[in-house]
């Protein structure tokens, strides 16, 4: 493709992205190559060595964490994306429904809030009803702004589906429920799945929320790490991230590949 | 079954009439409320969390002028804006680049576009730590080639907190104006270069100006988080250089003037509001431009 004969080509493009994608991808790279050092000092390469990763695996307090992110990420992605299904099969079949903009401005509420002023408005309404179970808070304030992110794919397949479907299964006079067991959730199932990914990745990612209701008993493992990076660099910190970055991309990659999926699905 | 359209969206309006907006109406009164003795607050109305933002109370009783607040607030909107700015004029390339792309290369792109986005924030912001810090990446590598003998640390100061922030939020910048120039119809700029527009002016009398709304709503994604970040200020930051989010953020913590807190929280609130209402506007007079157009 010579630039000469193509207008849309701009000059400096190409290397300006390779840059680019480099600069992306060069933090990454670094926290997983310093993660092989055998040295305490992170940046001071004396050596290839896996033991950072052994005392990672064996580290209790760790583990523990891990354990609570994922029970609170599990949980708050089923109630999340349980109530964003129901809000997004009204909001987008639902006939009348009235003050429809109203009620998906405040399902979608805590994408148009700064996180920092959520974590504040669950800190102090739990302060104020007294809740004090760290875990049952955790869960709540979860579901909270995971629920947004649920929503929003299921909308958006329901919207992208004639509901043909569905007339012709009420037209075979099947009720409601069996309509929506057997014709809508088959169909709008990609949908689910990525909205539930998605919660579940933004519950397990999340820092601000997760660390201002931090109390005893319930550390999640963000904010473990945090107590971690405070403490000062170590290749240990290394190991635990390259595993978090090697668990993330499965997700992502597997997150992909069943979209795509779906999307051929859809087409046929 | 019959009114599934009430009890559809009930679990979803009681969960955010409970967690967010009961909650929010409760922080606008504990901005107006009295500090408590050992933290928290008491209901009492004072308007002392918003007259701190402004002034300083002296040994005697006496209120000065003390601007350190307003720094604080003005810094985080010039930090946010400057690194919405910087994550426009990377993305731009970036995405038109990956336009020109086959079919298969630009899914490719754009999934290694988002991919790092999966990846944990305090793992990116971590990264960065490692690499600017002392006895950093970048600072072993200069000393290595023999540049410099002994540096200042490049964390700790805006520089780097900037950094972190334009490498969290890129992709949310990169993916809207890809869209707006995937829409862009080629015969526009085929058209401009037969009436001998430069490629220079075909992008910015065509290109560019189809493809603000796109910027402008990654602006928008960028712009909102950036005001209300809090990892980057406190790690890349070292926790002194504050912004509004680690300042909130510290009041509820070791600082415990939850009135205060309560205070920015909702001034921090306020601005983000005032984006999205001035951008809601401005999508809205565009519409009604485009209909009066036709």
């Amino acid at each position: 493709m010579a630039f000469k004969h193509n207008v849309r080509q701009y000059r400096g493009l190409g290397p300006f992205t390779v840059v680019f994608f480099a600069w992306l991808y060069l933090p990454i790279a670094v926290v997983i190559f310093y993660s092989f050092n055998e040295n305490r000092l992170v940046s001071v390469w004396s050596g290839f060595s896996l033991k950072w990763y052994a005392e990672a695996l064996s580290n209790r307090n760790l583990m523990n964490a891990v354990q609570t992110s994922l029970s609170v990420a599990a949980i708050a992605t089923i109630c999340a994306t349980g109530i964003a299904l129901m809000a997004a099969l009204v909001l987008v079949r639902g006939r009348n429904v009235k003050y429809r903009r109203v009620s998906e401005t405040i399902v979608n509420l805590p994408l148009l809030l700064p996180e920092i002023v959520l974590s504040v408005a669950v800190l102090i309404l739990f302060s104020q009803v007294g809740l004090a179970n760290g875990f049952l808070k955790l869960v709540i304030g979860h579901t909270t702004f995971c629920t947004p992110f649920a929503f929003l794919p299921i909308r958006a397949r329901l919207q992208g589906m004639d509901s043909d479907f569905e007339d012709a299964s009420a037209d075979l006079y099947a009720n409601r429920w069996t309509t929506f067991r057997r014709v809508t959730l088959p169909l709008i199932a990609p949908g689910v799945f990525a909205g539930a990914m998605l919660a579940f990745v933004i519950s397990m990612d999340d820092f601000i929320t997760s660390n201002m209701l931090n109390s005893g008993g319930s550390t999640t493992l963000p904010v473990y790490i945090f107590g971690l990076i405070r403490q000062g660099t170590t290749p240990e910190l290394n190991a635990i991230s390259t595993l978090i970055i090697l668990v993330s991309l499965i997700v992502a990659a597997l997150a992909l590949f069943i979209q795509a999926r779906g999307a051929t699905t859809n087409t046929h | 079954m019959k009114d599934f359209r009430f009890w559809g969206l009930l679990p979803a309006h009681l969960l955010m009439m409970c967690t967010l907006i009961v909650p929010i109406l409760i922080i606008i009164a504990v901005s107006v409320s009295t500090r408590g003795a050992y933290g928290g607050f008491e209901f009492e109305f004072s308007t002392d969390a918003y007259r701190q933002i402004l002034f300083n109370e002296g040994w005697s009783g006496e209120m000065e002028f003390n601007p350190q607040y307003l720094f604080i607030i003005a810094r985080t909107a010039v930090l946010a804006g400057l690194a919405t700015l910087i994550c426009m004029v990377l993305a731009f390339p970036v995405a038109y680049w990956i336009t020109l792309q086959s079919a298969q290369m630009r899914t490719l792109l754009l999934f290694m576009v988002t991919l790092p986005f999966w990846v944990s924030m305090i793992v990116r912001v971590y990264a960065w730590l490692i690499i600017l810090g002392n006895d950093g990446v970048i600072e072993s590598a200069l000393r290595a080639t023999g540049l410099v003998e002994d540096m200042d640390t490049l964390l700790f100061n805006n520089g780097a907190m900037l950094v972190g922030m334009v490498y969290s939020y890129i992709p949310l910048m990169i993916l809207p104006v890809y869209a707006s120039i995937e829409k862009l119809d080629r015969a526009l700029i085929e058209a401009s270069h037969d009436l001998y527009g430069s490629r220079m002016t075909t992008l910015r009398r065509v290109i560019l100006p189809l493809c603000w709304p796109g910027l402008g709503a990654g602006a928008i994604l960028v712009f909102v988080p950036c005001l209300g970040t809090v990892l980057e200020p406190i790690l890349l930051g070292g926790g002194k250089i504050m912004m509004m989010g680690n300042l909130i953020q510290m009041q509820f913590g070791g600082a415990r003037n939850w009135p205060f807190g309560a205070a920015i929280a909702i001034t921090l609130m306020c601005l983000v509001m005032g984006v999205l209402i001035v951008n809601g506007l401005r999508a809205m007079r565009q519409a009604q431009l485009k209909a009066e157009s036709i």
